[in-house]
């Protein structure tokens, strides 16, 4: 059970959010999906970093303030580490 | 030779107290270089190496296993064995499992305490029978058994279900697998361990990869807690660690790995003779031998490798099992556990080869690889040994992900992930 501070809200209780998994993942944009092959789809798609370690992913306030944002989480203490607005690059953290 | 277990040779040893009963499988030292490296010794790591063994004469074997064997998600599961699956892709994969369920005790002359108790799939709502009737249909088009029971049935089956029309969750139908039901998951570890180590396999525990040695896309060896250890071909059958591995070969998976949790009740007297599941309420028990009533939860949506999971899943999950049975409300709890399970975008396997040459994958069975396990481990023993997939296995090649032949198995997860 996580506490999740909401970059709009604040603490909540991880009840209130739904999971947007991976974050920082570029839709092709239109000139490079006219050349993009089926294995280049199927990694936008599909593939994932799934470390065991930070990820940065995406939390939605599903039951509050419905905004998207991101988070960078340690899959293995659960701890957050960092709670970042939506369009702001992923931030440089010491390694864990 | 091992000895071979029977009721003769236990009298024989209660005779002398039980002190001379063999080792079931040797703890050797790594070998400079093996013909195949399982990495994982979980139930389907242990059954590649037997079948590789067996079935391919290959026995220059090792598994390697970061803890000790079954300790993962084999010992986490909820032990229940079925094939009842839509597509005809799944559906062949897991009855080729079941049949060798059927058979795995002599086989392995070893109990696996495999009990065809039955498996029953409740349906709440009229677009639950609609969707149970066609599953049941495809299933018995592919020949396996399958069949739609009444609520009298089920009724008489199970009579502490809640089966009156004012109940939370109706009850207008089920399926049921009479074939299905559960095995010991410990003894089907132990099982295979011991007759793959009879076949020659060298089984390792303490003995964590760290990294692979790869030259021009070529596996030579990987390096371990215990030193590098060299080899022609190499399988990853890690379960929920399947991300971490791909990294250290340098590729990516389509699999996210989550905890999901289980739990048992105090032992009670024999009240449910069969397995239990409902998709609606999201439910799937049994009974085990020992008393305890064995069930499943759902998995935490977001990614984790800890093997622990949040307390409100165990909540939702006894509220969904007191709606089904009332009799239960005032059960206790004894134990409760996570793992790590690794699922795909399509909820099935992936089986076959990486961008890495000689590196093998078996993976991604995320919520239910329990009843899979000699049937993963005899088709990717056929994969690693003749470097082509076993024909079951070809459809679930990685690159199904390219080419868009997805086999959405969501449905057939006893319940929803």
């Amino acid at each position: 059970m996580l506490l999740i501070s909401c970059p709009y809200c604040g603490p909540r209780d991880e009840h209130e959010f739904a999971y947007g998994h991976e974050g920082h993942i570029a839709r092709p944009t239109l000139e490079q999906q006219q050349t993009m092959t089926d294995a280049e789809w199927a990694d936008y798609l599909f593939m994932r970093k799934n470390p065991k370690g930070v990820h940065f992913e995406r939390w939605v306030h599903a039951r509050g303030c419905r905004q998207w944002f991101n988070v960078a989480r340690h899959t293995v203490t659960h701890e957050i580490i960092k709670v970042y607005k939506m369009g702001e690059p992923a931030p440089q953290l010491e390694q864990k | 030779m091992k000895q071979t277990y029977s009721i003769f040779t236990l009298v024989r040893n209660a005779l002398s107290y039980h002190k001379d009963w063999q080792e079931a499988w040797r703890s050797p030292a790594p070998k400079p270089e093996y013909d195949v490296i399982v990495i994982g010794g979980g139930g389907h790591g242990l059954a590649t190496a037997y079948y590789l063994a067996k079935e391919h004469g290959i026995t220059n074997v090792a598994v390697l296993e970061k803890g000790w064997i079954g300790g993962g998600n084999t010992g986490r599961n909820t032990t229940i064995v079925r094939s009842n699956y839509l597509w005809d892709e799944s559906a062949h994969l897991y009855e080729h499992s079941l049949k060798l369920f059927e058979g795995l005790t002599q086989d392995l002359n070893y109990n696996v305490m495999f009990s065809q108790r039955g498996l029953m799939n409740l349906a709440h709502t009229q677009h639950d029978m609609q969707a149970l009737r066609r599953r049941v249909y495809a299933i018995q088009l592919n020949g396996i058994d399958s069949e739609i029971l009444t609520p009298e049935q089920i009724k008489e089956m199970v009579p502490i279900l809640d089966c009156s029309t004012s109940a939370r969750y109706p009850i207008m139908g089920a399926s049921l697998q009479r074939r299905g039901g559960v095995a010991r998951h410990d003894a089907v570890a132990w099982g295979f361990a011991r007759k793959a180590d009879e076949r020659g396999v060298d089984i390792i525990q303490n003995c964590e990869v760290t990294g692979f040695k790869i030259e021009n896309g070529v596996v030579k060896g990987v390096e371990t807690t215990r030193g590098f250890i060299g080899a022609k071909k190499v399988g990853i059958v890690v379960a929920g660690h399947s991300g971490v591995l791909a990294g250290m070969a340098g590729f990516r998976l389509p699999v996210e790995s989550h905890p999901l949790q289980a739990l048992v009740s105090e032992p009670i007297k024999p009240i449910l003779n069969t397995v239990v599941m409902s998709p609606q309420v999201h439910v799937y028990v049994s009974q085990s031998d020992k008393g305890e009533l064995v069930l499943g939860a759902g998995i935490d949506a977001y990614t984790s490798y800890a093997q622990v999971g949040s307390p409100f899943i165990i909540e939702n999950q006894l509220n969904a099992l007191t709606d089904l049975f009332p009799c239960f409300g005032r059960l206790r709890m004894l134990r409760q556990w996570g793992g790590i399970v690794d699922t795909c975008p399509d909820a099935s396997p992936i089986i076959g080869k990486t961008p890495v040459e000689n590196l093998f994958l078996n993976c991604g069975w995320g919520t239910g690889g329990f009843k899979a396990t000699p049937g993963s481990g005899n088709v990717f023993a056929h994969t690693i040994a003749r470097g082509e997939p076993h024909p079951l296995a070809v459809p679930f090649a990685l690159e199904r992900f390219s080419t868009g032949y997805l086999i959405d198995e969501h449905g057939a997860a006893g319940v929803a992930h």
